[in-house]
């Protein structure tokens, strides 16, 4: 079992009443509102909060990025991952991960990552995703492409670090006179790729097909179940079984010393829905292009405000801790929801997404110190009761397409 | 007179394109906006009444398929190309509304004296030297549409209070497409004023009074880009002219399609 801490980086100190006022937190919020005073403060406290992560034994740091919004201050993800490399020495720096479709120079990406996972010591894994919808407006980034530009960057990178150099790519969207790039992955190889995601479908049959572990991002656990039906029966058609090291999970979990100070903190991770209707306008979230043409009419109703968010449907706070979509409580207490979580989905990897929005810093402390000093070792004792190996336990293959050409390799000899 | 119209499927660059059609007399080309056209207008039957009127549905715009390959305007430019060759309308009268008229003025620079006329209105293509052209990615389909109009009544008139499903679809198609073509720069190319300046035929600019699509500075460039070109205002009218004022817009264009 894998265990990570998470946070969404919020940008807490941003004035919700301008929110309010404007009725929408992000891309077009103006950045008049950003204070970097607090910011400096803040990415200070994210940094500390991960190297206490360390010392209270979680096994990896979860990092993501976003742009244009106070929900997540953390505009590139391989800047924290490269303090990470140096102020950290056994965790795991997880990406989930680098938005491919966003970014013109995928050998430049190639280059960052084998960096980091040198200076790390091979610690890192190298998630892609597709980027939000309203991360193609802030970057400039094309929709209409996106899966496109997703598939060719991954495609690009992955030679770069496993094909020797110099060579040259002229494709679709990137082209490259000479890929030779003086920076290769310690990791071989080449770091583990995770893809973590939502509901949609072509991005979870496309991380079965190339035996990439899917990380289901706060589902509940009956939508859990249908990704990981559909993630197997991918799997099967290119000919392998999957087990709980292709299943990661992220769960919205948060630690105290008692419930009711626990479930009032675990209220901040609804801190923005809470304010008003809608953070950002639907057309943001789903610029035309972007989402699969197989819902074309599902997302078109939402983009008019004819019908609600088909990826993340409203449910109140209660709601979400019935369903265990939030766990909040006592170490004893989350331990319990967690092994349900655990019993059902059997996932190898979790991640906990243990502080969010104006949550203190002193409750941001001790939620890290409960996850990882109580609720983390109850679970990897679950772990080893339910066998729910980590690639990393499970020697998992990188990829199919390297299992693929092992095993060519030794038939061949 | 009630015109008939029919549609046909003609083929042009490997691709098929449904072109409707109807009315009798000189041909013109109705190029139709990045937000698709309703099938029946009384603008167009306006024009009918005096002129063939033919109205290609550009390709990836829904009534005709998407090709993969297209991905600059003036790529659609080019299937239109060959498919008035096809038709046999090489020196026909284009008429571009909006991005429409961007086609147009492409059209017009690959084959400057082929051009019989051109009726550019509220045409994108050319970066406003004041202003920007309207950013439809960061609105609605029908916020986008609403801002192209001086009257928004006109919207729950032509397309329901409450637009459908269908059409609400049909949008989305459009609004991919013009991602496919003119997301970066969006909806101009930067050479196309000086790619005028060889462009012999008498050209028509057209503006509404009120368009907040496109500014209305580009016009004037267009105006002085182009050697043969006179420029009119339609009042009262948005981006969405044919909509809103058919009749002072068909009255506009009609003396000019029938002077020498």
């Amino acid at each position: 079992m894998h265990l990570m801490y998470f946070t969404e980086q919020p940008m807490k100190d941003y004035p919700a009443d301008a929110g309010l006022e404007i009725g929408f937190t992000s891309l077009l919020m103006s950045n008049k509102h950003f204070d970097p005073v607090a910011g400096s403060r803040l990415y200070n406290e994210f940094l500390e909060n991960y190297v206490y992560a360390e010392e209270m034994g979680v096994d990896g740091i979860m990092l993501n990025e976003h742009h244009n919004a106070p929900f997540c201050m953390q505009a590139k993800a391989n800047i924290f991952a490269s303090l990470l490399a140096g102020m950290t020495k056994r965790v795991k720096i997880v990406l989930l991960g680098n938005p491919l479709p966003l970014n013109d120079n995928p050998v430049r990406l190639a280059e960052e990552l084998a960096m980091i996972d040198m200076i790390s010591k091979g610690r890192l894994v190298s998630g892609f995703v597709r980027g939000g919808g309203q991360e193609q407006l802030a970057t400039n980034a094309n929709p209409a492409y996106n899966r496109e530009r997703f598939q060719e960057a991954h495609d690009l990178i992955v030679k770069a670090w496993t094909v020797p150099g110099p060579f040259r790519w002229e494709g679709k969207h990137f082209h490259q006179r000479v890929v030779n790039p003086w920076a290769l992955p310690l990791q071989q190889p080449h770091p583990r790729i995770w893809i973590p995601g939502v509901i949609s479908h072509e991005t979870i049959v496309w991380a079965a097909q190339n035996g990439y572990p899917y990380i289901a991002l706060n589902t509940s656990i009956e939508d859990t179940k249908k990704i990981w039906a559909r993630y197997d029966a991918a799997a099967a058609e290119v000919g392998y079984t999957p087990g709980p090291e292709n299943r990661g999970y992220l769960i919205r979990c948060h630690v105290a010393e008692t419930e009711e100070k626990a479930l009032e903190s675990a209220r901040q991770f609804l801190w923005m829905d809470g304010e008003f209707t809608g953070r950002l306008k639907p057309v943001w979230a789903s610029p035309s292009g972007y989402f699969s043409p197989s819902s074309r009419q599902t997302f078109v109703e939402f983009v008019a405000g004819q019908s609600a968010s088909p990826s993340r449907p409203r449910k109140t706070f209660e709601q979400q801790v019935a369903d265990l979509q939030i766990v909040a409580g006592t170490p004893e207490q989350v331990v319990k929801s967690l092994r349900t979580i655990m019993r059902e989905t059997r996932p190898g990897i979790m991640a906990f997404w243990g502080n969010e929005g104006r949550m203190s810093q002193p409750d941001a402390r001790t939620s890290i110190r409960l996850l990882g000093q109580e609720v983390m070792p109850a679970l990897r004792e679950t772990a080893k009761e339910l066998d729910l190996k980590s690639p990393f336990e499970a020697d998992m293959p990188v990829s199919r397409a390297w299992a693929n050409a092992q095993a060519a390799r030794q038939a061949a000899e | 007179m009630t015109i008939q119209w029919t549609s046909s499927v003609v083929p042009a660059c490997g691709t098929d394109v449904v072109v409707t059609r109807g009315g009798a007399g000189s041909p013109v080309i109705i190029l139709h906006r990045d937000i698709g056209t309703p099938e029946h207008l009384a603008f167009y039957d306006a024009l009918a009444a005096k002129h063939e009127v033919i109205i290609p549905n550009h390709p990836g715009f829904g009534a005709s398929i998407r090709p993969d390959w297209v991905r600059a305007t003036r790529d659609l430019a080019v299937v239109y190309r060959a498919l008035i060759g096809t038709l046999g309308l090489q020196s026909a009268t284009l008429i571009g509304l909006g991005f429409g008229g961007w086609i147009a003025a492409e059209m017009a620079t690959f084959a400057p004296h082929d051009t019989k006329k051109l009726v550019l209105a509220g045409a994108m293509g050319i970066k406003p030297p004041e202003g920007d052209i309207f950013d439809q990615a960061l609105v609605s389909y029908i916020e986008y549409v609403k801002e192209g109009l001086h009257d928004v009544a006109v919207f729950d008139r032509i397309y329901g209070a409450r637009p459908s499903s269908e059409q609400l679809v049909l949008w989305d198609l459009c609004r991919e497409m013009s991602f496919r073509v003119a997301w970066k720069p969006y909806m101009f190319n930067a050479a196309l004023p000086e790619l005028l300046r060889g462009v012999q035929a008498k050209t028509l600019i057209v503006w509404g009074d009120d368009d907040r699509i496109v500014p209305t500075s580009a016009g004037a460039v267009y105006a002085a880009s182009l050697p043969n070109a006179t420029r009119t205002t339609i009042a009262n009218a948005g981006h969405l002219i044919e909509l809103e004022q058919p009749d002072a817009f068909a009255q506009a264009i009609l003396p000019f399609l029938a002077s020498a």
